[in-house]
């Protein structure tokens, strides 16, 4: 039998001819799921399966007050669709995490929390980081609203093979380097459309030392390099991360799965369509200057002033970022002044990103200057787990604001908006204008940077 | 859905790269629960001079009369162009609905971000990828002459324009879907069978993957 890449096994498992793909699991919140309800409504279609499916509302809800559920929805329209959700998943008897369940959160942090999202499966979600998933050998992707229906009524998703890209992260990284800084520099490296029509596969010891939390740091940003998907083989991390899960203790035939899971990887001499190698060896932090993922750069390297960059190419495109983001070519990051800074999202609010962002801010109290430093756990069991460990208090000791879970500043569809023109060192994954608040200038890098920056009110990655 | 198949319309030139889905429809007009009235928010953020939501009365919102939208007559185009990645980002759908609200059945872009392109064909607006040059062309074109019609024909796959004939290719279910409007599920429906033979066979061999969640 000839050598396959772990994305053929997951393709070839899955498809029924070879336009349609079935789809084992499907992620809903309340976003992008309200039209693809009314239209089964519309045909009186009935929801093919209603047990692949699990909601989530994440996007618009408030990271406070949580317990008066959607009676703490200040916003009218807002409250209007966690609850057309609610009312959607009651009518087809989906099962639904809602706002006052403790284990509601971001879709992508729930769903492998829960041992909803299993290896070997193809699961689908009406958002683009649906790829965060894949780091569990599942082949993830995010797909628009009327798929979302097209789902739900057959099961399947109308689609084509994509073609397979290795990115071997070689070299040995020092203890300064997290998941972030490797995916922000896979992504400045290919461009923001560097792997459009791919399915990454992310390799090498980098990864495979990589903890399931940092593999779904580095999957989730699949999407930022252009990706529909973004997969990791499945290892012992792999097993000991669902060993962890009730849930996934108790699947039938369990012995037979785990036999199965070892061998979703990719065969060794499989042929990808394209391969990539990132030296980490001499890598530096990442943050990005500009309005796109792909300008991440490290503190201390001047920003650019003229053509440079992978996918702008034409130089009024430049100043246009550089006018945006109130920066000029040749300048550096380091100490640059930031208003606010936000931890959460689903690239970095997992329990590992919030101790690392404890363990640098202990006993320290972030800069008088931030209008706002938010941190949001990813999800409800995050929040519970970082409270037994006391992280909650030694942030909020340090001046962090403590929250419920939610997409929150990630995209400011909630009250968690911040001032026009104001500068966010944030650890969410888009710095697209406008994406955090009107003009608002969003730095993309890791918690680790983040903790140091919000202790200084500038750019850093050391104590002052 | 609208059919499309052969079109001709006029120009709006976007030159820029990595245009994403929050700058063509921005996060406030996602909390709408319909699949149309987005026309009127298509680049809002550059359009209006200032913010505004669902509910704010458009009559109070001044408009940006620097933007291309909003000076004619591109503001009455039909056909975008635009350069590198466009549609990248989010994956809301509500972007491909506030420009086919708008009136844009065409985009013309050197390549776009998947989940957008996909949304795209749903909705009946044609993406088209043709090259840098080619692109820049347009662009000119349009620069210099913004009435002038720009003509498509999907089904041969030839855009013509000043007497000039670009082939561009398109995925052969693509066009059947944009040119004969199709219910995706239904057809899909009709193959049924299939898919329940398949859930069969999972159900052998992997029986974990069918537990009640
Ligand atoms: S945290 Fe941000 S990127 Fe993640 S699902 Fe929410 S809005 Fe999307």
């Amino acid at each position: 039998m000839s050598s396959k890449t772990l994305y053929d096994k997951l393709w070839n498992s899955h498809c029924i001819d070879e336009t349609h793909l079935y789809i084992d699991r499907h992620l809903l919140h309340e976003v992008t799921s309200p039209q693809a309800f009314s239209g089964l409504q519309m045909h009186s279609r009935p929801v093919w399966n209603k047990d692949s499916c699990l909601a989530v509302p994440d996007h618009a809800v408030p990271t406070r007050n949580r317990n008066l559920g959607t009676a703490g929805i200040v916003d009218p329209v807002a409250k209007k669709q966690v609850e057309r959700l609610s009312e959607n998943c009651l009518k087809h008897d989906i099962k639904l995490i809602d706002l006052t369940d403790n284990q509601q959160g971001i879709v992508h942090v729930v769903g492998p929390e829960l041992g909803f999202t299993l290896p070997g499966t193809t699961i689908v979600c009406g958002d683009s980081h649906t790829s965060t998933h894949g780091a569990f050998a599942t082949l993830a992707m995010g797909i628009g609203s009327s798929n979302v229906e097209h789902v739900l009524a057959t099961q399947t998703l109308k689609t084509t093979k994509l073609k397979t890209m290795a990115v071997r992260f070689t070299g040995t990284p020092t203890e300064a380097i997290t998941p972030k800084d490797l995916i922000l520099k896979l992504i400045s490296t290919i461009g923001t459309a560097g792997a459009t029509g791919y399915a990454l596969e992310y390799m090498g010891h980098a990864i495979t030392n990589l903890s399931m939390e940092g593999r779904m740091t580095i999957c989730n940003m699949s999407i930022e390099a252009g990706a529909t998907a973004g997969i990791i083989g499945y290892d012992a991390t792999t097993e000991s991360y669902l060993m962890g899960i009730p849930r996934v203790r108790e699947l039938p035939e369990l012995n037979r799965a785990l036999e199965y899971w070892r061998t979703l990887r990719s065969d060794e001499n499989a042929q990808f369509d394209k391969e990539i190698e990132i030296n980490l060896d001499s890598l530096e932090s990442q943050v990005t200057w500009g309005t796109s993922p792909e300008t991440s750069v490290t503190l201390d390297t001047p920003i650019p002033k003229a053509q440079c960059s992978n996918n702008t190419d034409s130089s009024s495109e430049l100043e246009r970022s550089l006018e945006y983001m109130g920066l000029y070519g040749g300048q550096t990051l380091r100490d640059l002044k930031i208003d606010s800074v936000f931890v959460g999202s689903c690239t970095n609010a997992r329990i590992e990103d919030l101790r690392i962002v404890a363990e640098i801010v202990q006993g320290r109290t972030i800069s008088p200057n931030l209008l706002y430093a938010l941190v949001v756990p990813g999800s409800g069991s995050v929040r519970r787990q970082a409270e037994k460990e006391g992280l909650d208090l030694i942030l909020q000791q340090a001046g962090f604001e403590w929250r419920s879970p939610g997409c929150s500043m990630c995209l400011g569809m909630n009250d968690d908006n911040l001032p026009e023109g104001s500068r966010c060192a944030s650890t969410s994954n888009r710095n697209f204008e406008g994406r955090q608040g009107k003009k608002v200038r969003t730095h993309l890098l890791s918690p680790r940077l983040a903790a140091y920056s919000a202790l200084a009110g500038k750019l850093t990655d050391k104590y002052e | 859905m609208n059919k499309i198949s052969q079109f001709q319309g006029t120009l709006i030139p976007l030159d820029r790269s990595n245009i994403d889905t929050d700058a063509i429809l921005p996060k406030q007009y996602l909390k709408m629960l319909d699949k149309t009235g987005y026309g009127d928010f298509l680049f809002d953020d550059e359009r209006y001079l200032d913010p505004g939501d669902s509910e704010t009365p458009l009559q109070t919102r001044r408009k940006n009369q620097n933007f291309i939208l909003n000076i004619p007559p591109y503001n009455r185009g039909t056909i975008l162009v635009s350069k590198k990645n466009f549609g990248c980002g989010s994956s809301r759908e509500h972007a491909v609905w506030a420009i086919r609200d708008f009136g844009i059945r065409v985009i013309i872009a050197e390549s776009f971000g998947e989940i957008f392109f996909n949304n795209c064909i749903k909705n009946g607006v044609a993406p088209i990828i043709l090259g840098k040059e080619q692109v820049a062309s347009l662009i000119n074109f349009a620069n210099k002459k913004p009435d002038a019609q720009v003509s498509i024909n999907l089904t041969e796959g030839i855009l013509s324009f000043d007497g000039t004939h670009i082939t561009f290719s398109l995925h052969p279910s693509h066009r059947k879907s944009l040119s004969e409007g199709l219910d995706e599920i239904e057809e899909t429906l009709a193959i049924g069978d299939k898919i329940r033979a398949y859930e069969c066979s999972r159900l052998q061999s992997e029986p974990w993957v069918f537990v009640d969640f």
